[in-house]
Protein backbone atom coordinates (compact mmCIF):
# COMPACT_ATOMS: atom_id res chain seq x y z
CA UNK A 1 0.00 0.00 0.00
CA UNK A 2 2.72 2.02 -0.44
CA UNK A 3 1.81 4.02 -3.28
CA UNK A 4 -1.06 4.99 -1.90
CA UNK A 5 0.01 6.72 0.94
CA UNK A 6 1.21 9.96 -0.91
CA UNK A 7 -0.35 13.70 -0.06
CA UNK A 8 -2.92 13.07 -2.51
CA UNK A 9 -4.15 9.95 -0.84
CA UNK A 10 -7.21 11.01 0.29
CA UNK A 11 -7.60 7.95 2.87
CA UNK A 12 -5.52 9.74 5.09
CA UNK A 13 -5.95 13.57 4.61
CA UNK A 14 -3.31 14.07 7.49
CA UNK A 15 -0.45 13.08 4.67
CA UNK A 16 -1.64 15.94 2.59
CA UNK A 17 -1.65 18.38 6.10
CA UNK A 18 1.72 16.99 7.05
CA UNK A 19 3.69 16.83 3.44
CA UNK A 20 2.38 20.74 3.48
CA UNK A 21 3.24 21.96 6.86
CA UNK A 22 7.15 19.78 6.53
CA UNK A 23 7.66 21.92 3.22
CA UNK A 24 6.49 25.17 5.85
CA UNK A 25 8.75 23.99 8.07
CA UNK A 26 11.47 24.46 5.55
CA UNK A 27 10.90 27.50 3.99
CA UNK A 28 10.17 29.24 7.44
CA UNK A 29 10.40 30.64 10.39
CA UNK A 30 9.97 27.63 13.43
CA UNK A 31 7.20 29.12 15.00
CA UNK A 32 4.86 28.99 11.47
CA UNK A 33 4.24 25.28 11.39
CA UNK A 34 2.86 24.94 14.42
CA UNK A 35 0.79 28.31 13.99
CA UNK A 36 -0.54 26.80 10.75
CA UNK A 37 -1.21 23.28 11.88
CA UNK A 38 -3.55 25.02 14.96
CA UNK A 39 -5.02 27.25 12.05
CA UNK A 40 -5.49 24.14 10.11
CA UNK A 41 -6.99 22.07 12.39
CA UNK A 42 -9.13 24.45 14.00
CA UNK A 43 -11.07 25.47 10.75
CA UNK A 44 -11.19 21.88 9.98
CA UNK A 45 -12.88 20.76 12.88
CA UNK A 46 -15.34 23.68 12.96
CA UNK A 47 -16.44 22.74 9.14
CA UNK A 48 -16.71 18.81 10.12
CA UNK A 49 -19.23 20.24 13.47
CA UNK A 50 -21.14 22.45 11.22
CA UNK A 51 -21.69 20.24 8.02
CA UNK A 52 -22.51 17.23 10.80
CA UNK A 53 -24.83 19.16 13.15
CA UNK A 54 -26.59 20.46 9.54
CA UNK A 55 -26.69 16.64 8.43
CA UNK A 56 -28.21 15.45 11.98
CA UNK A 57 -30.31 17.97 12.62
CA UNK A 58 -32.26 16.59 9.97
CA UNK A 59 -31.58 12.91 10.43
CA UNK A 60 -32.93 13.29 13.43
CA UNK A 61 -36.04 15.21 12.92
CA UNK A 62 -37.08 12.90 10.52
CA UNK A 63 -35.89 10.10 13.05
CA UNK A 64 -38.29 11.43 15.54
CA UNK A 65 -40.87 12.04 12.76
CA UNK A 66 -40.45 7.98 12.29
CA UNK A 67 -40.60 6.97 15.53
CA UNK A 68 -43.52 9.50 16.30
CA UNK A 69 -45.46 8.31 13.11
CA UNK A 70 -45.15 11.35 11.30
CA UNK A 71 -43.67 12.58 8.65
CA UNK A 72 -40.94 15.10 9.79
CA UNK A 73 -39.56 18.09 7.45
CA UNK A 74 -39.98 16.81 4.13
CA UNK A 75 -40.74 20.17 2.02
CA UNK A 76 -37.30 22.20 1.64
CA UNK A 77 -35.16 20.28 -1.03
CA UNK A 78 -35.52 16.74 -1.72
CA UNK A 79 -36.25 14.70 1.74
CA UNK A 80 -36.53 17.78 3.07
CA UNK A 81 -32.81 17.55 3.16
CA UNK A 82 -32.58 21.88 3.09
CA UNK A 83 -34.28 21.91 6.20
CA UNK A 84 -31.67 22.76 8.50
CA UNK A 85 -29.99 25.30 6.00
CA UNK A 86 -33.58 27.12 6.05
CA UNK A 87 -33.82 27.09 9.79
CA UNK A 88 -30.60 28.63 9.74
CA UNK A 89 -31.18 31.12 7.86
CA UNK A 90 -34.30 31.79 9.82
CA UNK A 91 -32.59 31.89 13.11
CA UNK A 92 -29.64 34.46 11.65
CA UNK A 93 -32.43 36.81 10.16
CA UNK A 94 -34.77 37.13 13.52
CA UNK A 95 -34.21 39.45 15.59
CA UNK A 96 -32.11 39.24 18.88
CA UNK A 97 -34.35 40.53 21.21
CA UNK A 98 -32.48 42.10 24.70
CA UNK A 99 -35.21 42.86 27.04
CA UNK A 100 -34.74 45.61 29.41
CA UNK A 101 -33.58 44.39 32.55
CA UNK A 102 -30.54 41.90 31.68
CA UNK A 103 -26.97 41.71 32.70
CA UNK A 104 -26.39 42.96 29.18
CA UNK A 105 -22.30 41.76 28.81
CA UNK A 106 -22.83 38.21 30.64
CA UNK A 107 -26.17 37.92 28.02
CA UNK A 108 -24.26 38.93 25.75
CA UNK A 109 -21.03 36.13 26.43
CA UNK A 110 -22.78 33.46 27.55
CA UNK A 111 -23.80 32.43 23.96
CA UNK A 112 -20.55 33.21 22.50
CA UNK A 113 -19.57 30.83 25.36
CA UNK A 114 -21.16 28.07 25.22
CA UNK A 115 -20.09 26.00 22.43
CA UNK A 116 -16.50 26.74 23.31
CA UNK A 117 -15.88 23.86 25.70
CA UNK A 118 -17.00 20.94 22.88
CA UNK A 119 -14.87 22.36 20.03
CA UNK A 120 -11.95 22.39 22.51
CA UNK A 121 -12.61 18.86 23.67
CA UNK A 122 -12.40 17.84 19.91
CA UNK A 123 -8.74 19.21 20.02
CA UNK A 124 -7.41 15.98 22.12
CA UNK A 125 -9.77 13.02 20.09
CA UNK A 126 -7.84 11.37 17.20
CA UNK A 127 -9.30 11.16 14.00
CA UNK A 128 -7.08 8.71 13.01
CA UNK A 129 -3.51 7.59 13.46
CA UNK A 130 -1.52 11.26 13.82
CA UNK A 131 -4.71 12.70 13.04
CA UNK A 132 -5.16 14.97 16.15
CA UNK A 133 -4.79 18.54 16.70
CA UNK A 134 -3.20 18.15 20.53
CA UNK A 135 -2.17 14.69 21.75
CA UNK A 136 -2.06 15.62 25.51
CA UNK A 137 -0.53 12.78 27.73
CA UNK A 138 -3.49 13.64 30.46
CA UNK A 139 -6.43 13.87 27.32
CA UNK A 140 -9.06 12.02 29.54
CA UNK A 141 -8.25 14.27 32.42
CA UNK A 142 -8.49 17.33 29.87
CA UNK A 143 -11.99 15.58 28.58
CA UNK A 144 -13.25 15.63 32.51
CA UNK A 145 -11.48 19.62 33.30
CA UNK A 146 -13.31 20.70 29.99
CA UNK A 147 -16.76 19.07 30.91
CA UNK A 148 -16.74 20.33 34.16
CA UNK A 149 -16.41 23.74 32.80
CA UNK A 150 -19.74 23.72 30.35
CA UNK A 151 -22.07 24.80 33.77
CA UNK A 152 -20.30 28.16 33.34
CA UNK A 153 -21.84 29.63 30.50
CA UNK A 154 -25.43 27.98 30.56
CA UNK A 155 -25.49 29.43 34.24
CA UNK A 156 -24.08 33.27 33.12
CA UNK A 157 -27.54 33.02 30.58
CA UNK A 158 -29.81 31.56 33.58
CA UNK A 159 -28.23 34.63 35.49
CA UNK A 160 -28.15 37.79 33.23
CA UNK A 161 -31.34 36.91 32.21
CA UNK A 162 -33.09 38.60 34.98
CA UNK A 163 -35.86 35.62 34.55
CA UNK A 164 -36.90 33.27 37.54
CA UNK A 165 -37.87 30.60 34.77
CA UNK A 166 -33.87 31.02 33.47
CA UNK A 167 -32.45 31.10 37.22
CA UNK A 168 -34.40 28.11 37.82
CA UNK A 169 -33.18 26.22 34.84
CA UNK A 170 -29.66 27.44 35.30
CA UNK A 171 -29.62 25.98 38.85
CA UNK A 172 -31.00 22.66 37.35
CA UNK A 173 -28.36 22.82 34.95
CA UNK A 174 -25.36 23.35 37.60
CA UNK A 175 -26.94 20.84 40.05
CA UNK A 176 -27.10 17.71 37.48
CA UNK A 177 -23.70 18.70 36.21
CA UNK A 178 -22.20 18.72 39.11
CA UNK A 179 -23.74 15.41 40.11
CA UNK A 180 -23.30 13.29 37.15
CA UNK A 181 -19.68 14.23 37.28
CA UNK A 182 -18.83 11.93 39.81
CA UNK A 183 -20.10 8.81 38.28
CA UNK A 184 -18.69 10.12 34.74
CA UNK A 185 -15.24 10.30 36.08
CA UNK A 186 -15.44 7.31 38.05
CA UNK A 187 -16.70 5.36 34.35
CA UNK A 188 -13.53 6.94 33.06
CA UNK A 189 -10.91 5.79 35.41
CA UNK A 190 -11.85 1.87 34.58
CA UNK A 191 -10.28 2.66 30.98
CA UNK A 192 -7.16 4.19 32.83
CA UNK A 193 -6.80 1.52 34.90
CA UNK A 194 -6.83 -1.44 31.94
CA UNK A 195 -4.55 1.21 29.89
CA UNK A 196 -2.55 2.30 32.09
CA UNK A 197 -2.30 5.76 29.95
CA UNK A 198 -4.32 8.34 30.10
CA UNK A 199 -3.48 9.84 26.11
CA UNK A 200 -6.31 9.06 23.54
CA UNK A 201 -3.82 7.81 20.90
CA UNK A 202 -2.67 5.49 23.71
CA UNK A 203 -5.89 4.19 24.48
CA UNK A 204 -7.00 3.77 21.17
CA UNK A 205 -3.32 2.25 20.81
CA UNK A 206 -3.98 -0.39 23.84
CA UNK A 207 -7.35 -1.37 22.23
CA UNK A 208 -5.70 -2.06 19.14
CA UNK A 209 -2.75 -3.76 20.21
CA UNK A 210 -5.35 -6.11 22.57
CA UNK A 211 -7.64 -6.50 19.38
CA UNK A 212 -10.59 -5.63 21.62
CA UNK A 213 -12.43 -2.68 22.71
CA UNK A 214 -13.08 -1.22 26.16
CA UNK A 215 -16.71 -1.72 26.10
CA UNK A 216 -16.68 -5.31 26.09
CA UNK A 217 -14.04 -4.86 29.29
CA UNK A 218 -16.13 -2.17 31.01
CA UNK A 219 -19.53 -2.54 29.80
CA UNK A 220 -21.59 -1.18 33.10
CA UNK A 221 -18.80 2.21 32.66
CA UNK A 222 -19.58 2.40 29.10
CA UNK A 223 -23.49 2.62 30.15
CA UNK A 224 -22.81 5.27 32.93
CA UNK A 225 -20.81 7.32 31.14
CA UNK A 226 -23.24 6.82 28.47
CA UNK A 227 -26.02 8.06 30.72
CA UNK A 228 -23.90 11.03 32.58
CA UNK A 229 -23.49 12.12 28.87
CA UNK A 230 -26.80 12.48 28.05
CA UNK A 231 -27.12 14.49 30.81
CA UNK A 232 -24.27 16.78 30.58
CA UNK A 233 -26.31 17.72 26.73
CA UNK A 234 -29.17 17.90 28.03
CA UNK A 235 -31.39 16.01 25.84
CA UNK A 236 -34.89 14.91 26.03
CA UNK A 237 -35.23 12.38 28.98
CA UNK A 238 -33.21 14.64 31.03
CA UNK A 239 -33.27 18.19 29.37
CA UNK A 240 -34.93 19.05 32.59
CA UNK A 241 -32.48 22.61 32.84
CA UNK A 242 -35.18 23.69 29.67
CA UNK A 243 -38.54 21.50 29.93
CA UNK A 244 -40.86 23.50 28.48
CA UNK A 245 -43.71 21.85 30.65
CA UNK A 246 -42.02 22.88 33.84
CA UNK A 247 -39.76 26.13 33.47
CA UNK A 248 -40.50 27.32 30.00
CA UNK A 249 -37.48 27.14 28.13
CA UNK A 250 -35.58 27.26 31.22
CA UNK A 251 -31.91 29.14 30.78
CA UNK A 252 -32.47 30.19 27.38
CA UNK A 253 -36.06 31.48 27.81
CA UNK A 254 -35.19 35.18 27.01
CA UNK A 255 -32.48 34.22 23.89
CA UNK A 256 -34.33 34.79 20.66
CA UNK A 257 -32.58 34.51 17.10
CA UNK A 258 -29.33 33.41 16.93
CA UNK A 259 -28.41 33.92 20.41
CA UNK A 260 -31.06 31.39 20.96
CA UNK A 261 -29.39 29.40 17.94
CA UNK A 262 -26.16 29.19 19.52
CA UNK A 263 -27.15 27.63 22.31
CA UNK A 264 -29.14 25.03 20.29
CA UNK A 265 -25.70 24.46 18.42
CA UNK A 266 -23.94 24.25 21.72
CA UNK A 267 -25.92 21.17 22.41
CA UNK A 268 -25.72 19.27 19.11
CA UNK A 269 -21.57 20.52 19.23
CA UNK A 270 -21.66 18.94 22.85
CA UNK A 271 -23.26 15.29 22.28
CA UNK A 272 -20.72 15.21 19.17
CA UNK A 273 -18.13 15.54 21.60
CA UNK A 274 -19.68 13.14 23.81
CA UNK A 275 -20.43 10.47 20.90
CA UNK A 276 -16.68 11.05 20.01
CA UNK A 277 -15.22 10.57 23.52
CA UNK A 278 -17.30 7.30 23.69
CA UNK A 279 -16.13 5.96 20.71
CA UNK A 280 -12.59 6.87 21.19
CA UNK A 281 -12.10 5.59 24.90
CA UNK A 282 -14.88 2.55 24.04
CA UNK A 283 -15.31 1.51 20.77
CA UNK A 284 -11.64 1.66 19.67
CA UNK A 285 -11.54 5.35 18.12
CA UNK A 286 -10.51 4.83 14.13
CA UNK A 287 -9.47 1.10 14.32
CA UNK A 288 -11.93 -1.76 13.08
CA UNK A 289 -10.12 -5.16 13.49
CA UNK A 290 -7.86 -4.54 10.11
CA UNK A 291 -10.31 -2.58 8.33
CA UNK A 292 -8.79 0.89 9.15
CA UNK A 293 -6.07 -0.50 6.49
CA UNK A 294 -8.25 -0.24 3.58
CA UNK A 295 -10.85 2.26 4.88
CA UNK A 296 -9.63 5.73 6.25
CA UNK A 297 -9.80 5.94 10.23
CA UNK A 298 -11.21 8.58 9.97
CA UNK A 299 -14.69 7.29 8.48
CA UNK A 300 -14.66 4.62 11.00
CA UNK A 301 -14.28 7.05 13.82
CA UNK A 302 -17.38 9.08 11.98
CA UNK A 303 -19.34 5.83 11.48
CA UNK A 304 -18.89 5.16 15.11
CA UNK A 305 -20.15 8.80 16.12
CA UNK A 306 -23.22 9.06 13.95
CA UNK A 307 -23.90 5.43 15.42
CA UNK A 308 -23.99 6.85 19.30
CA UNK A 309 -25.59 9.80 18.20
CA UNK A 310 -28.26 8.13 17.08
CA UNK A 311 -28.76 6.46 20.25
CA UNK A 312 -29.16 10.19 21.82
CA UNK A 313 -31.89 10.56 19.13
CA UNK A 314 -33.40 6.98 20.29
CA UNK A 315 -33.38 7.78 23.78
CA UNK A 316 -35.01 11.44 23.08
CA UNK A 317 -37.72 9.58 21.10
CA UNK A 318 -38.16 7.00 23.21
CA UNK A 319 -38.20 8.08 26.86
CA UNK A 320 -39.98 10.36 28.68
CA UNK A 321 -38.54 13.55 30.51
CA UNK A 322 -37.66 12.61 34.49
CA UNK A 323 -37.96 14.72 37.54
CA UNK A 324 -35.45 16.35 38.97
CA UNK A 325 -35.88 14.46 42.29
CA UNK A 326 -35.69 11.04 40.21
CA UNK A 327 -32.65 12.50 38.51
CA UNK A 328 -30.49 13.79 41.31
CA UNK A 329 -31.36 10.49 43.14
CA UNK A 330 -30.27 8.10 40.13
CA UNK A 331 -27.06 9.64 40.57
CA UNK A 332 -26.59 9.39 43.73
CA UNK A 333 -27.98 6.33 44.91
CA UNK A 334 -27.60 4.35 41.35
CA UNK A 335 -24.87 5.64 39.38
CA UNK A 336 -22.51 6.35 42.03
CA UNK A 337 -22.24 3.03 44.44
CA UNK A 338 -22.00 1.20 40.69
CA UNK A 339 -19.33 3.16 39.61
CA UNK A 340 -17.12 2.61 42.78
CA UNK A 341 -18.01 -1.14 42.53
CA UNK A 342 -17.04 -1.12 38.70
CA UNK A 343 -13.87 0.71 39.49
CA UNK A 344 -12.92 -1.61 42.35
CA UNK A 345 -13.65 -4.77 40.11
CA UNK A 346 -11.62 -3.27 37.13
CA UNK A 347 -8.68 -2.66 39.69
CA UNK A 348 -8.68 -6.04 40.77
CA UNK A 349 -8.74 -7.57 37.60
CA UNK A 350 -5.64 -5.49 36.33
CA UNK A 351 -4.00 -6.45 39.28
CA UNK A 352 -4.52 -10.36 39.20
CA UNK A 353 -3.40 -10.04 35.33
CA UNK A 354 -0.15 -8.26 35.89
CA UNK A 355 0.61 -9.85 39.62
CA UNK A 356 0.96 -13.46 38.00
CA UNK A 357 1.90 -11.92 34.08
CA UNK A 358 -0.86 -13.85 32.51
CA UNK A 359 -1.21 -14.20 29.00
CA UNK A 360 -3.58 -11.04 27.81
CA UNK A 361 -5.40 -13.48 25.19
CA UNK A 362 -6.52 -16.28 27.76
CA UNK A 363 -7.43 -13.15 30.49
CA UNK A 364 -9.08 -10.63 28.92
CA UNK A 365 -12.37 -12.98 27.61
CA UNK A 366 -12.71 -14.05 31.10
CA UNK A 367 -12.37 -10.28 32.32
CA UNK A 368 -15.01 -9.55 29.74
CA UNK A 369 -17.34 -12.42 30.35
CA UNK A 370 -16.96 -11.92 34.27
CA UNK A 371 -17.52 -7.70 33.83
CA UNK A 372 -20.41 -8.51 31.40
CA UNK A 373 -22.30 -10.91 34.35
CA UNK A 374 -21.09 -7.95 36.86
CA UNK A 375 -22.78 -5.51 35.11
CA UNK A 376 -26.00 -7.12 34.72
CA UNK A 377 -25.95 -8.29 38.00
CA UNK A 378 -25.20 -5.22 39.90
CA UNK A 379 -27.73 -3.36 38.19
CA UNK A 380 -31.08 -5.78 38.60
CA UNK A 381 -29.68 -6.18 42.64
CA UNK A 382 -28.97 -2.58 43.16
CA UNK A 383 -32.49 -1.64 41.36
CA UNK A 384 -34.52 -4.58 43.84
CA UNK A 385 -32.03 -3.32 46.67
CA UNK A 386 -33.67 0.70 46.06
CA UNK A 387 -36.57 -0.64 45.84
CA UNK A 388 -37.30 -2.44 49.07
CA UNK A 389 -39.15 -1.39 51.37
CA UNK A 390 -41.23 0.66 49.58
CA UNK A 391 -44.44 -1.82 48.63
CA UNK A 392 -46.87 1.47 47.67
CA UNK A 393 -44.00 1.69 44.92
CA UNK A 394 -44.95 -1.81 43.59
CA UNK A 395 -48.52 -1.85 43.68
CA UNK A 396 -50.43 -5.11 42.86
CA UNK A 397 -53.72 -3.83 41.80
CA UNK A 398 -54.91 -0.16 40.28
CA UNK A 399 -56.06 2.40 43.32
CA UNK A 400 -57.78 5.58 43.71
CA UNK A 401 -56.11 8.53 44.41
CA UNK A 402 -58.35 8.94 47.53
CA UNK A 403 -56.55 5.54 48.72
CA UNK A 404 -53.27 7.72 48.37
CA UNK A 405 -54.63 10.09 50.35
CA UNK A 406 -54.30 12.62 47.70
CA UNK A 407 -56.44 15.84 47.41
CA UNK A 408 -58.87 15.72 44.40
CA UNK A 409 -59.45 19.34 43.59
CA UNK A 410 -63.01 20.55 43.25
CA UNK A 411 -63.76 17.48 45.22
CA UNK A 412 -62.34 17.82 48.67
CA UNK A 413 -64.71 16.18 50.95
CA UNK B 1 12.02 30.67 27.77
CA UNK B 2 13.78 31.37 24.28
CA UNK B 3 11.57 30.83 21.55
CA UNK B 4 8.87 33.12 20.69
CA UNK B 5 5.65 31.11 21.31
CA UNK B 6 6.41 30.49 24.74
CA UNK B 7 7.13 34.19 25.36
CA UNK B 8 4.36 35.54 24.10
CA UNK B 9 1.98 32.78 25.80
CA UNK B 10 3.12 33.81 28.55
CA UNK B 11 2.98 37.66 28.67
CA UNK B 12 -0.75 36.68 27.39
CA UNK B 13 -1.48 34.50 29.40
CA UNK B 14 0.34 36.79 32.40
CA UNK B 15 -2.24 39.73 31.62
CA UNK B 16 -5.30 37.90 31.60
CA UNK B 17 -4.42 36.40 35.12
CA UNK B 18 -3.67 39.96 36.65
CA UNK B 19 -6.28 41.50 35.08
CA UNK B 20 -8.94 39.19 35.50
CA UNK B 21 -8.00 39.24 39.24
CA UNK B 22 -7.95 43.14 39.53
CA UNK B 23 -11.39 42.73 38.45
CA UNK B 24 -12.21 40.61 41.06
CA UNK B 25 -11.57 42.93 43.49
CA UNK B 26 -12.85 46.19 41.55
CA UNK B 27 -16.59 44.58 40.57
CA UNK B 28 -19.16 45.83 42.46
CA UNK B 29 -21.74 43.08 41.23
CA UNK B 30 -20.27 39.84 42.85
CA UNK B 31 -21.53 37.31 40.14
CA UNK B 32 -19.06 39.30 38.05
CA UNK B 33 -16.54 39.06 40.30
CA UNK B 34 -17.24 35.35 40.17
CA UNK B 35 -17.13 34.93 36.39
CA UNK B 36 -13.27 37.12 36.42
CA UNK B 37 -12.03 34.98 39.23
CA UNK B 38 -12.86 31.62 36.84
CA UNK B 39 -11.10 33.74 33.50
CA UNK B 40 -8.16 34.49 36.76
CA UNK B 41 -7.67 30.69 37.20
CA UNK B 42 -7.99 29.63 33.28
CA UNK B 43 -4.71 32.06 32.96
CA UNK B 44 -3.41 30.39 35.87
CA UNK B 45 -3.68 26.96 34.25
CA UNK B 46 -2.22 28.28 31.15
CA UNK B 47 1.03 29.25 32.90
CA UNK B 48 1.17 26.26 34.34
CA UNK B 49 1.19 24.78 30.89
CA UNK B 50 3.91 27.38 29.53
CA UNK B 51 5.79 25.58 32.86
CA UNK B 52 4.98 22.12 31.12
CA UNK B 53 3.11 20.73 34.21
CA UNK B 54 -0.10 19.45 32.04
CA UNK B 55 -1.33 17.45 35.23
CA UNK B 56 -1.23 20.48 37.29
CA UNK B 57 -2.60 22.75 34.41
CA UNK B 58 -5.77 20.67 33.92
CA UNK B 59 -6.82 19.93 37.35
CA UNK B 60 -6.69 23.58 37.95
CA UNK B 61 -9.56 23.79 35.33
CA UNK B 62 -11.35 20.98 36.84
CA UNK B 63 -10.65 21.71 40.51
CA UNK B 64 -10.80 25.84 40.46
CA UNK B 65 -13.31 27.02 36.73
CA UNK B 66 -14.77 23.77 37.53
CA UNK B 67 -15.80 22.58 40.87
CA UNK B 68 -14.90 25.93 43.39
CA UNK B 69 -16.08 28.65 41.24
CA UNK B 70 -19.46 26.63 41.03
CA UNK B 71 -19.22 26.32 44.82
CA UNK B 72 -18.87 29.95 44.96
CA UNK B 73 -22.24 30.48 42.70
CA UNK B 74 -24.02 28.61 44.56
CA UNK B 75 -22.98 30.16 47.86
CA UNK B 76 -24.13 33.73 46.33
CA UNK B 77 -27.35 32.73 44.93
CA UNK B 78 -28.58 30.95 48.27
CA UNK B 79 -27.10 34.29 50.33
CA UNK B 80 -30.21 36.51 50.18
CA UNK B 81 -30.02 39.91 48.49
CA UNK B 82 -26.03 39.09 48.10
CA UNK B 83 -26.30 38.13 44.17
CA UNK B 84 -26.95 41.86 42.88
CA UNK B 85 -24.65 44.10 45.22
CA UNK B 86 -21.02 43.70 46.79
CA UNK B 87 -22.04 45.47 49.97
CA UNK B 88 -19.81 47.59 52.29
CA UNK B 89 -18.19 45.69 54.33
CA UNK B 90 -16.77 46.18 58.25
CA UNK B 91 -14.15 44.27 57.52
CA UNK B 92 -12.21 46.51 55.22
CA UNK B 93 -9.18 47.29 57.36
CA UNK B 94 -8.55 43.98 58.98
CA UNK B 95 -8.77 43.15 54.83
CA UNK B 96 -6.28 45.86 54.05
CA UNK B 97 -3.89 44.83 56.92
CA UNK B 98 -3.59 40.75 55.08
CA UNK B 99 -3.28 42.30 51.72
CA UNK B 100 -0.71 44.24 52.56
CA UNK B 101 1.16 41.71 54.58
CA UNK B 102 1.02 38.78 51.81
CA UNK B 103 2.01 41.81 49.43
CA UNK B 104 5.31 42.42 51.28
CA UNK B 105 5.77 38.97 52.03
CA UNK B 106 5.29 38.16 47.89
CA UNK B 107 7.65 41.04 47.56
CA UNK B 108 10.52 40.26 49.45
CA UNK B 109 10.48 36.55 48.27
CA UNK B 110 10.93 37.90 44.56
CA UNK B 111 13.12 40.17 45.39
CA UNK B 112 15.40 37.44 47.38
CA UNK B 113 14.85 35.08 44.93
CA UNK B 114 17.94 34.18 42.53
CA UNK B 115 15.88 33.98 39.42
CA UNK B 116 18.38 31.57 37.28
CA UNK B 117 17.17 30.15 34.60
CA UNK B 118 16.96 26.25 34.77
CA UNK B 119 19.52 24.31 32.80
CA UNK B 120 17.52 20.88 32.97
CA UNK B 121 14.92 21.71 30.05
CA UNK B 122 11.43 20.57 29.95
CA UNK B 123 9.74 18.20 32.30
CA UNK B 124 8.43 14.90 30.97
CA UNK B 125 5.31 13.67 31.59
CA UNK B 126 4.10 14.27 35.29
CA UNK B 127 1.30 12.82 35.69
CA UNK B 128 2.66 9.68 35.74
CA UNK B 129 5.53 10.76 38.46
CA UNK B 130 2.33 12.36 40.53
CA UNK B 131 0.24 8.94 40.82
CA UNK B 132 3.23 7.49 41.47
CA UNK B 133 3.97 9.53 44.30
CA UNK B 134 0.22 9.85 45.52
CA UNK B 135 -0.11 6.45 46.16
CA UNK B 136 3.45 5.35 47.67
CA UNK B 137 5.13 8.29 49.11
CA UNK B 138 2.90 10.41 50.15
CA UNK B 139 -0.05 7.40 50.52
CA UNK B 140 -0.65 8.71 54.47
CA UNK B 141 -1.53 12.60 53.96
CA UNK B 142 -3.28 11.52 50.84
CA UNK B 143 -4.95 9.31 52.80
CA UNK B 144 -5.48 11.59 55.47
CA UNK B 145 -7.00 14.04 53.13
CA UNK B 146 -9.68 11.85 51.82
CA UNK B 147 -11.02 10.34 55.63
CA UNK B 148 -11.08 14.25 56.17
CA UNK B 149 -12.72 15.38 52.93
CA UNK B 150 -15.60 12.69 54.16
CA UNK B 151 -15.95 13.53 57.34
CA UNK B 152 -16.82 16.67 56.10
CA UNK B 153 -19.12 15.29 53.79
CA UNK B 154 -20.89 13.56 56.30
CA UNK B 155 -20.40 16.43 58.75
CA UNK B 156 -22.60 18.84 55.68
CA UNK B 157 -25.40 15.87 55.50
CA UNK B 158 -25.70 15.77 59.37
CA UNK B 159 -26.14 19.39 59.68
CA UNK B 160 -28.98 19.84 57.28
CA UNK B 161 -30.82 16.58 57.86
CA UNK B 162 -34.56 17.11 58.95
CA UNK B 163 -35.53 14.89 61.40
Amino acid sequence: MIFLAEWWDLRDLGNAVGAFLEWLGDHGPDWLPYTASAVIGSITLLVFLVVSLLMVAWAERRLLGRIQARLGPNRVGPWGLLQSVADAIKMLTKEAITSANVDRWVFWLAPILVAVPALVVFAVLPFNEGMVLADLNVGVLFVVAIGSVTAIPIFMAGWSSNNKFSLLGAMREVAMLISYEIPQVLALLGVVIFTNTMRMSGIVGWQDDHNTWLIFLQPLAVLIYFIAGAVEINRTPTDIAEAESEIVAGYHTEYSGIKFGMFWVGEYFAGFAIAAIIATLYLGGWTLWGLEEWVPGWIIFLAKLYALFWFFIWMRGTLPRLRIDQLMGFAWKFLLPLALINIFFAGLEVLLWQENELAAEAVLPAFAIGNLVLAVGLIVAWARFLGRGRPQWRPTRARLVKELGAVVYGQEA
Amino acid sequence: MEDVGSIVAFWMLSVIAVAAALMVVAARNLIHAVLFLILSFIGVAGLYLTLSADFVAVTQILIYAGAISVLILFAILLTPRAARDNAETFLQVPGLVVAALVAVTMGAIVLVTDWNEATRGAFPETAEAIGEALLDKYVLPFEIASVVLLAAMVGAIVLVRED
